[in-house]
């Protein structure tokens, strides 16, 4: 069994984004209350999951937190829970925040990786997606990682906007390579519920671009990225060598065991998972009566943990093992498969070909059946 | 006798007769407000949802008139669809009077024409009853200048009344007691007792509803049912209040129900005639006939582990439902199951949705189909209501389907459309006669099978409702016949096979290909509907395969959602039928026989 991650959800934003479902408030004033909150919550668990190889901060915007928050946080996780040597240790930054003050502070809290919350270097785009910065700050702040000698930078970038080219996407990809980037998560604009972009498309005020042209752009992307060195190796993310892959993202696919602390966080540790309540009020509320600030929780059957095993592993590279599918009809659509091109074998492994990573969401109900998929 | 009134409430559909009768029910005193159920006749929730009476029902009611005389009202329930019309046709043998129910903003509509029709052929005294007039749109001196062109009744005779506000509704139960005349007949004869309906109670076995013309009849009598001479010994007799009330003994002129230990609804037959063992009547009421089914379509349980419980299930549901046959029947593409025959497509209808709502069935249900017909080289004649059991066309040397007489009533305007529907169905040998200014009666001979599916939906499409429609069997007539194969990726579904006419094979294959391509939800690879007689593709259409469903993101917290969204995926799976790698959904076997997408 892989070494556990660490998850410190930061459920604060400086604005709501258009297309963002994650959790998190423009409020400020909470910052105290959550901090100590959170402070209870690792107690919780303290001395519990052996030793993380893994630190991710994410959100939110975990750069939005004042360097106080950030160093009460980093030194409170270290009194709490013990890390190996060359522990991942990763936050998620808006371009904004990354001041060279900033920059050189998250340097020496320790952390060792950075994901700059890029989107797009078109200005127009950027102002579509609602974001705070433009493209000349965005290039400043992946400058400035880098000359502050961070050796894992990563960026997250959109695609797939209503109006956009193949050309104006391959514009913002060719930026972003200029920085020779170890990591890159690119990700297809999705319309969310509950998202102001989910209400416009309601309206008639958002048309999304259609399955051909999300085809179109997803497989361009990955022989564009493979040709210049970049292993696509989830649905989302390419790394610049197998040794770039997130060490932390990794985990949710294996059914490695995580913990999830803050608002929301999920957590999943031996076929049990758990989550947190979304509101930082009552989660607040919870730690502060001593009481677990836990929502709801399940305990996977095989048959779940099946499904999970063989659904998460079709958005990696990594596929899933052979030994998943025993079932004589799951094992003829197997084939079928494979012949159709959909899937790969690699020695031990299924893995999805690129014409399967397209259906990712799908192909499960082929394979996983009750004798009938 | 004289203080006892027999009647049914006709109209056409949602001119409120279930709420007239609820309002009778509340005002002779026969529920307390508290337990009122709105609709109170109409008790399955089929019934309630499609706002039509499927099987008829019958209830007392005590009333005091004006005068203050005492009478007791027999009100009975008529079903309101063609596929019933036997079980109308007996329910009103019962009654002495009619209340023909119109809406006051509606006005006459077609079914009331076909009611009054049918009323009429059993001599009844006919009270027209205006309702809803408290609506802002009725209108009813028009409406009254219809009663009396369109229908020929005295309309100075018509009652008003609103149903919903309960206005009116005294001054109706007493026409009901002025007008419809107490039924005649002598308690002394031999007992002759009219079945209009039967259903089926867990604890005490089939109930009986009747009518007794002449005679009496109590408990511990021995009665007879004419038709096949099949003797009881009654256990108790009674009238129906909103339960039933035992009383010691039903008389001639009353509406009342029996229970003798007849174990099954499949063993009395409506229009059947009871007599005593001991005085036998000379000879039945009239009218008695045989109910036949005359579609036929296969019934499978959607995964084959269910075949059991399926089983069970049907014989439950034809302990009330004595018009339903079946037997076993298996398909290579379904798997084992039954072969039903039904009195038309609402019927259909009804069973498949009882069984799968009351009985938590999860079906299929095949192409419905009449009963072909075919003479054999060697001399012998088949009928064939399955078309896997097509003979083998070389052998054929004649081929027989079934006519039915179509008659329907419209208004003159419609003409042109209806003639153009019939002939398009292959409608012979038509007639015309006009019963009233304004109004034409088609009748036309017409194979059954060009009627049993949408004919009805077309026509009321075509007449804006205002087409009726109603058919007897005729005979069986020479056609030419050939079976039509579906094909879902190269392979044979013999589920969705049908026998349909030559000339009309390729449009009918054309049209099951298209439904099947709207059926049919897109798979990860292209799929193929064909339509084929013997080796010949007369037809094919395409289902592209969607290239893309996968969405960006997947971190912790999206797991479990997207894994329950497997989940769910994958019951609704279950719910379709695989042939090869395809999944085919259940309304998939139906649908190929509708016209028009949905």
């Amino acid at each position: 069994m892989q070494q556990p991650g660490l998850y410190l959800h930061v459920p604060f934003c400086r604005s709501k984004c258009p297309y963002c479902d994650f959790y998190s408030l423009a409020n400020t004033s909470l910052i105290p209350d959550w901090l100590e909150a959170l402070v209870s919550e690792m107690a919780l668990y303290k001395g519990r999951f052996g030793t993380f190889d893994s630190l991710y901060m994410g959100g939110g915007t975990p750069s939005f937190l004042p360097d106080f928050g950030l160093e009460t946080l980093m030194h409170q996780v270290q009194d709490h829970f013990v890390f190996v040597p060359e522990t991942e240790i990763s936050i998620e930054a808006n371009p904004k925040d990354l001041t060279p003050e900033r920059v050189s502070r998250l340097k020496s809290l320790g952390f060792n990786r950075i994901s700059v919350g890029v989107q797009s270097f078109d200005n127009g785009e950027l102002s579509f997606l609602g974001r705070q910065h433009n493209a000349r700050d965005a290039m400043d702040a992946v400058s400035r990682v880098r000359d502050a000698g961070f050796a894992n930078v990563g960026m997250d970038l959109i695609y797939g906007l209503p109006g956009q080219d193949m050309a104006g996407w391959f514009h913002t990809l060719e930026t972003a390579l200029s920085f020779t980037p170890e990591h890159l998560s690119c990700y297809q604009l999705t319309i969310e519920n509950g998202t102001v972009f989910s209400r416009m498309k309601k309206k008639g005020n958002l048309t999304p671009i259609g399955e051909d042209l999300e085809e179109a752009f997803f497989l361009r992307t990955s022989a564009f990225l493979a040709d210049r060195g970049y292993l696509h190796y989830e649905i989302s993310n390419f790394a610049r060598g197998r040794e770039h892959v997130c060490r932390h993202n990794r985990k949710y696919w294996d059914h490695t065991p995580y913990l999830g602390l803050g608002p929301s966080a999920h957590s999943f540790e031996d076929g049990w998972r758990w989550w947190n309540v979304r509101s930082i009020r009552e989660y607040c509320g919870a730690l502060k009566s001593g009481n677990r600030p836990v929502e709801g929780e399940e305990a996977l059957s095989r048959a779940q943990m099946h499904l999970e095993s063989v659904a998460l592993g079709l958005r990696t590279r990594e596929g899933f093992a052979h030994a998943e599918i025993h079932d004589p009809t799951a094992r003829k659509r197997l084939e079928e498969l494979e012949a159709a091109g959909f899937l790969l074998r690699e020695g031990t492994r299924v893995v999805p070909t690129m014409k399967g990573f397209l259906v990712a969401e799908h192909l499960p109900l082929y394979l996983c059946g009750d004798g009938q998929p | 006798m004289e203080n006892i009134r027999n009647f049914s409430i006709i109209a056409h559909i949602d001119h409120g007769k279930s709420t007239l009768a609820d309002r009778f029910i509340q005002k002779t005193g026969l529920v307390d407000e508290r337990k009122f159920r709105d609709q109170i006749l109409d008790n399955m929730d089929i019934e309630r949802e499609r706002g039509i009476t499927i099987k008829s029902q019958a209830v007392t009611l005590p009333y005091r008139n004006k005068d203050g005389v005492a009478f007791e009202l027999n009100l009975i329930d008529t079903p309101g669809h063609v596929d019933f019309s036997y079980e109308v046709s007996r329910a009103l043998a019962s009654c002495e009077g009619v209340l023909l129910l119109i809406d006051a903003s509606q006005g006459v509509e077609a079914q009331t024409v076909a009611n009054l029709y049918a009323a009429m052929e059993h001599d009844l005294e006919i009270i027209p009853v205006i309702n809803k007039i408290d609506l802002p749109s009725a209108d009813i001196e028009r409406v009254k200048e219809e009663i009396e062109v369109d229908l020929g009744l005295d309309s100075d005779q018509a009652l008003l009344c609103s149903a919903k506000e309960g206005t009116g509704i005294q001054e109706v139960l007493d026409a009901v007691t002025k007008h419809i005349p107490p039924p005649g007949g002598s308690a002394g004869g031999p007992l002759k007792a009219l079945i209009f309906d039967a259903h089926y109670d867990p604890f005490r076995g089939t109930i009986v509803s009747c009518r007794v013309f002449s005679g009496s009849l109590a408990s511990g009598d021995t009665i007879r049912l004419m038709s096949n001479n099949a003797a009881y010994r009654v256990e108790e007799v009674g009238i129906f209040r909103l339960a039933r009330e035992p009383r010691k003994r039903l008389s001639a002129g009353e509406v009342g129900y029996i229970i003798s230990g007849i174990k099954t609804v499949s063993d009395v037959r409506v229009g059947d005639t009871v007599t005593l063992d001991s005085d036998p009547a000379p000879e039945p009421l009239p009218g008695f006939k045989e109910v036949k089914p005359v579609v036929f379509s296969s019934i499978y349980p959607i995964s084959s582990e269910d075949y059991h419980s399926l089983s069970e299930a049907l014989e439950k549901y034809k302990l009330n439902d004595a018009a339903l046959v079946y037997q076993k029947d298996s398909s290579v593409a379904l798997g084992v199951g039954f072969r039903c025959g039904f009195l038309g497509l609402l019927h259909l209808e009804i069973v498949q949705e009882r069984l799968e709502r009351e009985f938590g069935q999860s079906l299929i249900m095949t192409v419905p189909t009449v009963r072909y017909r075919f003479v054999l080289t060697n001399g012998q004649t088949v009928s064939v209501d399955n078309p896997i059991d097509y003979p083998e066309p070389v052998t054929i040397d004649k081929a027989l389907e079934p006519y039915i007489r179509a008659s329907i009533m419209i208004p003159e305007r419609y003409m042109g459309m209806v003639m153009d529907l019939c002939l398009e169905r292959r409608g012979v040998n038509s007639r015309f006669t006009y019963p009233t200014p304004g109004r034409i009666e088609i009748q036309f001979d017409m194979p059954l099978a060009e009627v049993i599916y949408d004919f009805y939906d077309k026509l009321k499409t075509v007449t804006q409702g205002y087409g009726s429609f109603d058919y007897d069997l005729l005979d069986y007539r020479e056609s030419d016949l050939v079976r039509m194969d579906i094909l879902v990726n190269g392979e044979k579904v013999d589920a969705l096979s049908q026998i349909v006419f030559r000339e009309k094979a390729r449009a009918r294959a054309l049209q099951a290909c298209e439904r099947l391509r709207e059926e049919i939800p897109r798979h990860m690879f292209k799929i193929a509907v064909q339509g084929a007689i013997g080796g010949n593709i007369i037809a094919r259409k395409t289902i592209s395969p969607f290239r893309k469903d996968v969405t960006a993101k997947c971190y912790g917290g999206d797991i479990t959602r997207k894994r329950k969204l497997l989940e769910k995926q994958k019951k609704g799976k279950k719910r379709m039928k695989m042939i090869g790698s395809v999944s085919i959904p259940q309304s998939a076997f139906v649908a190929v026989l509708k016209s028009e997408s949905k």
